[in-house]
């Protein structure tokens, strides 16, 4: 399946992502400007994380505005797979395509660590070759993941099966709600998530467990 | 030319972390008997328009499009 990586100014895990993606699907993802208003036919779009035009106003703000956001928007309609992974996720919140809010971490403090997450629904295009109640190492690089639901949404998110990920017990990096880790939109082909599974894809990375993700998504053959 | 003034505050319910770390400083400096402290935003705007009911609908078109997260965020418009 074919893959395409957006590109913002302010993004730096862009060639993170292009390198992950590479290795996993065999073929390079094509890369796509902010100003375009076309994304080619492709089976996943995902926005790397970063801090695209600063932070500026609010993370993500700035960058879920731009003209490639509105292609991002039909392309969620038509159901392409999106995943927007830590300045991604910020983007896709403040575009609308997935509830909720991620606010500065509750400690202040930049956070740059690994954290095990739990998979909590193991039945989504893109964590289908995790099970349930799995376990998994991940790193977090982040100001602002603390998640931020109003507690109607929260109880909608949470009856919906749409948390995807959760921090493992005392893992919690950011005081996110719930402490959810990510969340998948109620079509179930748009996930964000605060975690970087790119950089937990290879041996030298110390561990692969973020390589079934996009192997998931791709669709690889396992 | 028409001022206004745009103030973006926290939500009520909304955790700030911001406001309660301001809030501890102000503490340290002997500040007493401040129970609590919100951060927000202020923007100024200068607008082409000389007409304010007209500016006002087109600040909070601003305001509900880009210049608060109304998930989390409430905004008031002063036209000054």
């Amino acid at each position: 399946m074919k893959s395409a990586v957006l590109l913002l100014p302010g993004l730096n895990r862009d060639r993170d992502m292009i390198a992950a993606l590479t290795r996993i699907s065999g073929e390079p993802p094509v890369t796509v400007w902010q100003t375009e208003t076309e994304i080619p036919d492709v089976d996943l779009i995902v926005i790397p994380g970063g801090f695209s035009y600063g932070d500026y106003l609010r993370c993500g703000a700035i960058a879920a505005r731009m003209p490639v956001m509105e292609a991002v928007r039909k392309k969620a309609q038509a159901g392409t797979r999106i995943l927007g992974v830590c300045n991604g996720f910020q983007i896709l919140v403040e575009a609308g395509l997935l509830p909720g809010a991620l606010m500065r971490n509750a400690s202040l403090k930049f956070v740059c660590r690994e954290v095990l997450l739990e998979v909590v629904n193991a039945d989504t295009v893109f964590t289908g070759r995790y099970g349930k109640g799995d376990i998994i190492r991940c790193p977090v690089a982040h100001h602002d993941g603390n998640y931020f639901a109003a507690p109607d949404d929260l109880k909608r998110l949470e009856d919906r099966d749409q948390v995807v990920f959760r921090y493992a017990k005392g893992t919690n990096p950011n005081g996110s709600i719930n402490d959810i880790a990510g969340v998948v939109n109620e079509a179930g082909n748009v996930l964000g998530m605060m975690p970087h599974p790119e950089n937990l894809i290879e041996a030298a990375h110390g561990g692969t467990d973020g390589e079934a993700l996009f192997a998931a998504a791709l669709e690889i053959a396992a | 030319m028409i001022k206004a003034r745009v103030t973006v505050t926290l939500k009520n319910g909304v955790l700030d972390p911001q406001g309660k770390a301001i809030e501890g400083a102000l503490g340290s400096l002997g500040f007493e008997g401040v129970d609590q402290v919100r951060q927000g935003k202020v923007f100024d705007l200068e607008l082409e328009s000389a007409d304010p009911k007209n500016a006002e609908k087109q600040i909070a078109d601003m305001c509900e499009k880009l210049l608060a997260n109304t998930v989390i965020e409430d905004y008031a418009v002063e036209l000054l």
